[in-house]
């Protein structure tokens, strides 16, 4: 029995969520930081580009919480704050214009940065601000005759994201360069314009937090589940097999040489109980999930790599604790 | 003015018994600290709310018979920080194991019964 309270269970019946026996809840084992560190454990699964998967183990959802909630929220990136617009008589009104430069991602590092502050003033300085331009003029083509596609009658009729031009403050130009600070992707429709319809705009970036605006959140997604167990309670074989293949995620149900139902992969379960809707296959199989085993997906908007952000996250609440115990001390 | 406070009326009730004011904090820090101070032995109670949506404001709320509240809320605060370190330790170390070898087996539980 001793297995079960490392693996703390949660057990999805058809109609009910049931405790494991022999587990006496999260609230009951004393918190000891010795204890803690013996049973706490991280198993990196995936990590390809900007997407990142890895096991966290032994740890209780309220922390496991606080480093998802972190790395929403609190870990800074660079966004577009302002935008000064000295023409715009494109049909896009100003301020929907505004709102979408706002919501595209930069390259930037937000950790040379600094946040702006009220003394740096409305243009801010090379430490704290990023400035761009966008001056777009849309044509027509006179050398072209009886066509009706916009791509050849017309010049610059699309403004994309890779035409917003960078203007390096101060001493930028020797520390970066335009793909280090600069848009990410290059193909973002911003606007659409006809002949005649122009752009002239001043773009600010600033750093900020996903807590003030989601366009500051450095994750795409940063979510975590409970690892899933599938356990056949008996041998399923031929029809049943199939049909119990199908209740559950691909992938997941196997099946061998003799037609015999196993268990192939329990992990990307989506954990719907379609197995208890079969008459047949009832009290074939027991579902559950590990308590403490938290898979953790984090998906980086590019700006940063999905690992230094889970790290980042984790500087923040140690901060915050820094921060409070340092007034504690002073009082 | 600090970002830590202490809410009045517990002058009465001894050492042991305080509500602390966090400013600008919020779930986040509230309920993993209160999963940590809650599961001391020393401490009786142990619990945090917002108390309006729209004022950034934590209220911590710490009840023991045998230590002094802060002194609890600084163990506390001291235990989740060394967590941090710990988890920012295990994780970079895991990270740099999984980059050089690269081919890790996924971690699953024992499945083949049948």
């Amino acid at each position: 029995m001793s297995t079960n309270i490392q693996r703390p269970r949660l057990y999805m019946d058809e109609h009910k969520l049931k405790q494991d026996p022999h587990d006496y809840g999260l609230a009951d084992e004393p918190f000891n930081l010795e204890t803690f560190k013996k049973k706490f454990q991280i198993v990196v699964v995936k990590y390809d580009g900007n997407e990142m998967e890895f096991d966290m183990i032994g740890v209780h959802p309220g922390i496991a919480n606080a480093f998802r909630r972190l790395m929403l929220s609190e870990v800074p990136s660079m966004a577009i704050e302002k935008v000064y617009i000295y023409n715009n008589t494109s049909i896009m009104q100003d301020e929907v214009l505004a709102h979408r430069l706002g919501l595209i991602p930069l390259r930037a590092d937000p950790r040379r940065f600094l946040y702006k502050t009220e003394e740096s003033g409305d243009q801010g300085n090379e430490h704290d601000t990023l400035e761009f331009e966008l001056k777009v003029k849309c044509t027509r083509r006179k050398d072209v005759k009886d066509s009706s596609n916009f791509d050849t009658i017309y010049k610059n009729h699309k403004v994309y994201s890779g035409q917003i031009k960078w203007l390096p403050k101060g001493k930028q130009s020797q520390i970066f360069s335009e793909t280090d600070v600069g848009c990410i992707h290059d193909d973002i429709l911003i606007n659409q314009l006809r002949p005649g319809h122009e752009l002239d705009l001043r773009l600010i970036a600033v750093k900020g937090i996903g807590k003030d605006h989601a366009k500051f959140s450095p994750v795409a997604t940063a979510f975590y589940r409970l690892l899933p167990e599938i356990k056949l309670n008996r041998r399923i074989e031929g029809k049943e097999a199939f049909l119990l293949q199908k209740c559950f995620s691909p992938g997941v149900i196997g099946i061998d040489e003799n037609d015999c139902a196993y268990v192939k992969d329990a992990r990307y379960d989506t954990c719907s109980r379609n197995v208890y809707r079969y008459p047949q296959l009832e009290n074939a199989v027991t579902m559950a999930r590990v308590r403490d085993h938290y898979i953790f997906n984090v998906e980086s908007v590019g700006a940063l790599k999905p690992d230094v952000i889970f790290i980042e996250a984790v500087k923040v609440l140690k901060g915050k604790c820094r921060k409070f115990l340092e007034e504690i001390e002073a009082a | 003015m600090g970002a830590l406070a202490e809410v009045a009326g517990d002058e009465n009730s001894g050492e042991g018994s305080r509500t602390f004011v966090f400013q600008n904090e919020g779930h986040t820090l509230g309920n993993a600290l209160k999963t940590i101070i809650s599961r001391y032995p020393d401490v009786d109670f142990c619990g945090y709310t917002i108390p309006h949506p729209t004022e950034s404001k934590m209220h911590f709320r710490i009840q023991s018979n045998q230590n002094r509240a802060i002194d609890i809320l600084k163990r506390g605060l001291d235990d989740l920080e060394s967590l941090c370190d710990h988890t920012i330790s295990t994780f970079e170390s895991e990270v740099k194991t999984y980059i050089e070898t690269n081919n890790k087996p996924v971690p699953t539980l024992d499945n083949r019964l049948y």
